[in-house]
């Protein structure tokens, strides 16, 4: 695995991974969709159980991007490994944009069945906004520094610091009272939800962790060659 | 079948669906630009000499 640190093996790698993982997210999308749709509606949310199946994917992703950033950060400040930091910084904003997804949609389902768009005080909801100010704390933090190897450096602990709140965030329901209903898919006794609600739950879940596959290797690559354009541009401006 | 018609919750089920649609879109668009848009950068600069490039590579490696 640490031989992939090498940046030129790495797109080696992943050249022919990414378009796969593009690939796979859409097919899955499309069969997301379909089963969102053709299931039957929950005998007491209605149609709002159809939220679930954007909404829950979309947490799950927050959490396990921010997850791939924390470990990425550790190696970065670390073992100082040069795809680390660019896996991290190429994590934040597709993280980013899941947990506010999460957020956006936990309220649009909140409303008509807890009859608030938000809870000020609940552990769960807190801890995702959290996770949330966190992301953009992070990308704001290395936006705001000009040298890229010191805001690279001050990420990495931000980083280091944030992957505290991730079990908070998961064991939330467990730990306090909270609106927000229990685990029901990662549980003692397997998922406790039926199956016609579950197939489409983990096709969406599956469907979003191949978009994010996809978006992350894309940024990576992007990044190696970033910086190698502006080596390039750097040793132009010397020559000149 | 494929079921439309979210009744009364139309206003909250359609709402997520959508944003979540724009967002996701939005994230794929974007990683794919910036990717064609620095890629194409690269090319062009290699163009201009391959074994500078070769030398920034070796750069890049060595400075992380």
């Amino acid at each position: 695995m640490f031989g992939l640190a090498n940046p030129d093996r790495f797109l080696r790698f992943t050249r022919p991974l990414t378009p796969v993982a593009w690939g796979v997210a859409v097919v899955l999308l499309a069969i997301g969709v379909w089963l969102s749709f053709t299931a039957p509606e929950d005998y007491q949310q209605g149609d709002t159980v159809r939220i679930m199946f954007v909404h829950v994917p979309a947490a799950s992703l927050g959490l396990m991007a921010y997850g791939a950033l924390g470990v990425s950060s550790f190696f970065a400040l670390v073992f100082r490994h040069p795809l680390a930091d660019a896996a991290a910084r190429a994590a934040a904003l597709p993280g980013a944009a899941f947990t506010a997804l999460a957020l956006i949609t936990g309220s649009l389902w909140g409303k008509p069945m807890w009859g608030a768009w938000w809870a000020w005080g609940d552990a769960r909801l807190m801890s995702v906004l959290i996770l949330f100010l966190f992301y953009i704390g992070y990308m704001a933090l290395r936006a705001s520094i000009d040298d890229e190897t010191k805001a690279a450096r001050a990420a990495a602990v931000l980083g280091l610091v944030g992957l505290i709140n991730l079990p908070i965030v998961k064991f939330s329901v467990d730990w306090w009272n909270t609106l927000h209903q229990p685990a029901s898919l990662l549980r003692m006794g397997g998922p406790s939800m039926s199956e016609v609600f579950l197939a489409p739950l983990l096709t969406m879940m599956a469907a979003y962790a191949a978009l994010f596959l996809a978006v992350w290797l894309t940024s990576i690559r992007t990044e190696i060659v970033r910086r190698r354009v502006l080596t390039l541009r750097a040793r132009k401006a010397l020559e000149a | 079948m494929f079921d439309l018609d979210m009744g009364k919750y139309a206003a909250f089920v359609w709402p997520a669906w959508t944003i979540s649609a724009v967002v996701l879109a939005a994230l794929a668009a974007r990683a794919l630009a910036a990717s064609r848009r620095w890629n194409a950068e690269l090319k062009r600069l290699e163009a201009n000499g391959p074994d500078r490039a070769q030398a920034a590579r070796s750069a890049v490696a060595q400075t992380k």
